[in-house]
């Protein structure tokens, strides 16, 4: 390459190292890396002299002791006798549960909604944009509180709950709805629907080669579906349908039995898809727009249906646009759900604030905090950019 | 920045400002925060968020409470005046944070005197102002009696509070269940507990009685049981560390207990300083010598009793029976009338 013959041609004069912009660029880095590096040791340093004298605990050995205190809903069994590392698993377990349900719904709402704007019907249309304007505008603490004061003040009281299905009771505890008890059946069903799910794939496989060979169709996406849902419903069958319910029932306070939806984590998760599917409505928007209006003309003159057009032509390349920003979109859910302490859910932050609070230990709280984020969203940004590689258009 | 921000947004103001705070020596000479109020020219004083005749912003934003009056009685003793305090409104996450980081030099919060507070959170506790007791609000048509018929109970409860502990205790010693929501702002749990989303409000008894009164509708719909669970002494807190600043907290809150056993008032102060008492001439500062051992003005005792009253004024003002609290004196009374209100002698 030309730039050997260069490096061949300087190399011959060698300049003194002060005057090497190789050399000089290096070294400032590293003095840049050693500065940082020395002032957050500086910190930490003095942060840990002046704790000490301040008579502050220090370390981590907190999280071995006692936690004492009671957490409202977990998805892991948590008693106050066990310890703060694992209230503060329960709290982790919480944010990534309301986080990972939000992001899901958030997609399709936002999808929708971003659809709906750019539909041709006038009502559609403005209905879509008077939800993205309202609901962006207003800040997401607020909308929570709202949605909380609207769970807790619409429904009654538990012991005049309403029943709107058999075994369904909707109160101000919450939504509360019968559960299937645990079955052997369920582990075979799990597992069929795996192999469902490959089925489907390799299904789905053989009809694209087959139409790119003869260009003859197969309905794919039916088979699929049918495999991944009705290879467990005959495992079901098979072991003769054990169907056992654990039924909500009113006993003393509250309800017992049964699986329920706090106010709490519900007024959350509205919240956040709410808020969210704002943003991603107007991301796929854009996305879709962003698609000039000569690859549709394109594609019909080929002679494909609406459906088809946008699932062949036009939405491979506004996913093209879509995933990046949307990547964002996803951690600034996951992050929001950190205001989950405003309405008492106890996500994260909020047992890491309990936590704080009981042992005094706020820099390692804080710490342990910002590093789960951290590690959170890492993960989101990994695997939306190996999405974004995969959808890329791949250029030659 | 505390009344606005969110929980989590305020909480992670605080810890910066303790790691940026805590991250450059502090001077180790005693007395600092005596020194630095002086020359602030005013004592910056954590308060509760808003708590009926503790601690409570008036229509003019104007703080006043039982907790209020202490600072105002510790800014008379300094400066001869009560009104040189700046009030930080604190909920009870924020308080020892922001106690720690020296963003306020003493808490006065309602905040309850445990080993672990006063050893690993670093802080030193001046003199029981008020015995306390934790207890269970319910609305009356739930018909419960006493805390053992709350098995399955929904419990609205504040987070980083000594009732929160007591309350998973209580439960687990009784082998009952219970359901905790939790909720750091005071406006906001006791919204969810009068709109019915609990059960149960649970809390230092007397503070529940003040919202109570403040806070129900109908405040006959509901009733504190007469059951207590634990013992909550509240006193004012103070960082570790300076002994000087400590002491000072200390005696200012124990003249206003001599004072009423003492039978000074703020209407009699100026004919009790005539008075032939030693002890009285004392403490009053017409013999000197107190002050100046407190590194204060020798009227310190005078002026914080002219600013503010004795013990039994302050609580008859903010809680007693003429206030729409109603609160008895209780064990909250002078040592001499059966209660466990006790100075130490000012000599």
């Amino acid at each position: 390459m030309a730039s050997e013959t260069a490096a061949i041609v300087v190399r011959a004069h060698r300049p003194a190292p002060w005057r090497d912009t190789r050399l000089r660029g290096i070294a400032l880095q590293i003095i840049f890396v050693a500065v940082i590096a020395a002032i957050i040791g500086f910190l930490a340093y003095n942060t840990t002299v002046n704790l000490r004298r301040q008579n502050i605990a220090t370390g981590f050995g907190f999280l071995e002791r006692e936690a004492a205190f009671g957490i409202g809903e977990s998805l892991i069994p948590y008693s106050p006798a066990d310890t703060y590392a694992r209230a503060f698993l329960v709290g982790l377990t919480n944010t990534l549960y309301v986080s990972a349900i939000g992001i899901v719904l958030a997609t399709i709402l936002g999808t929708l909604m971003g659809l709906a704007r750019l539909s041709r019907n006038w009502l559609v249309a403005k209905l879509a944009g008077v939800y993205v304007e309202t609901f962006r505008n207003i800040p997401l603490a607020l909308q929570l509180l709202f949605w909380w004061a609207l769970l807790r003040q619409v429904a009654p009281g538990p012991r005049e709950a309403w029943e709107p299905l058999p075994g369904v009771f909707v109160s101000n505890r919450g939504i509360l709805f019968p559960v299937p008890l645990g079955q052997p059946a369920h582990l075979w069903m799990a597992v069929a629907f795996v192999i469902g799910l490959a089925l489907a794939y390799v299904v789905h496989r053989w009809a694209r080669q087959r139409q790119a060979e003869t260009g003859w169709q197969f309905p794919a996406g039916w088979a699929g579906l049918g495999l991944a849902l009705g290879l467990p419903l005959a495992v079901f069958l098979a072991y003769g349908a054990p169907l056992e319910l654990d039924w909500p029932v009113l006993r003393g306070f509250n309800f017992a039995g049964g699986t329920a939806f706090s106010p709490e984590f519900g007024a959350l998760l509205i919240g956040l898809v709410v808020y969210t599917g704002t943003f991603i409505a107007e991301i796929v928007r854009a996305g879709i727009l962003a698609v000039s209006w000569g690859q549709s003309e394109a594609a019909m003159a080929l002679g494909l249906r609406p459906g088809q057009r946008m699932r062949l032509v036009v939405l491979p390349q506004a996913l093209r646009v879509i995933i990046p920003p949307m990547t964002s979109e996803y951690l600034s859910l996951t992050k929001n759900s950190s205001l989950a302490v405003i309405i008492g859910y106890p996500d994260l932050v909020s047992i890491a604030n309990t936590t704080m609070n009981q042992t005094g230990q706020a820099v390692e709280g804080i710490a342990m905090i910002m590093a789960v984020y951290l590690a959170i969203s890492l993960l989101i940004s990994l695997c939306m950019n190996l999405y974004n590689r995969a959808v890329a258009l791949v250029e030659r | 920045m505390i009344g606005i921000s969110t929980r989590a947004g305020g909480l992670l103001a605080l810890a910066l400002g303790l790691s940026m705070g805590l991250g450059f020596p502090v001077p180790a000479t005693a007395g600092p925060t005596l020194d630095k109020i002086k020359q602030a020219g005013s004592l910056s004083c954590g308060v509760p968020t808003g708590i009926p005749g503790f601690a409570q912003p008036d229509s003019q934003g104007k703080y006043a409470g039982f907790d209020v009056d202490f600072c105002r009685a510790i800014s008379a003793a300094i400066f001869g005046e009560p009104d040189k305090v700046k009030y930080v409104p604190l909920t009870a996450q924020q308080r020892f944070t922001a106690l720690q980081s020296g963003e306020v030099d003493i808490l006065s919060n309602n905040t309850t005197w445990t080993l672990q507070r006063d050893t690993q959170l670093g802080l030193n506790f001046g003199p029981v102002v008020f015995y306390d007791g934790q207890g269970f609000m319910v609305p009356k048509k739930l018909g419960v009696k006493t805390g053992k018929d709350l098995n399955g109970a929904t419990i609205c409860v504040q987070p980083g509070t000594t009732t929160e502990l007591n309350l998973a205790d209580y439960f687990r010693a009784n082998k009952m269940e219970f359901k905790p929501v939790v909720i750091e702002k005071i406006d906001e749990i006791y919204a969810a507990f009068f709109s019915g989303r609990c059960d149960v409000m649970t809390g230092d008894a007397t503070a529940l009685g003040a919202q109570r009164v403040g806070r129900a509708s109908n405040p006959d719909d509901y009733v504190v049981l007469a059951e207590r669970i634990s013992k909550e002494p509240l006193a004012p807190v103070v960082r570790h560390g300076d002994d000087e600043w400590h002491d000072i907290v200390d005696w200012v809150v124990y003249a206003t207990m001599e004072a009423e056993e003492k039978g000074i008032t703020q209407q009699n102060v100026d004919e009790m300083a005539k008075s032939d008492s030693p002890d009285i001439k004392r403490m009053l500062g017409v013999t000197p010598g107190m002050g100046k051992a407190l590194g204060l003005d020798e009227k310190w005792a005078y002026n914080t009793i002219k600013a503010v009253g004795n013990y039994g004024e302050i609580f008859d003002r903010h809680l007693g029976l003429n206030t729409p609290l109603k609160i008895e004196r209780g064990y909250n009374n002078l040592w001499t009338k059966g209660g466990l209100i006790y100075a130490m002698p000012i000599r």
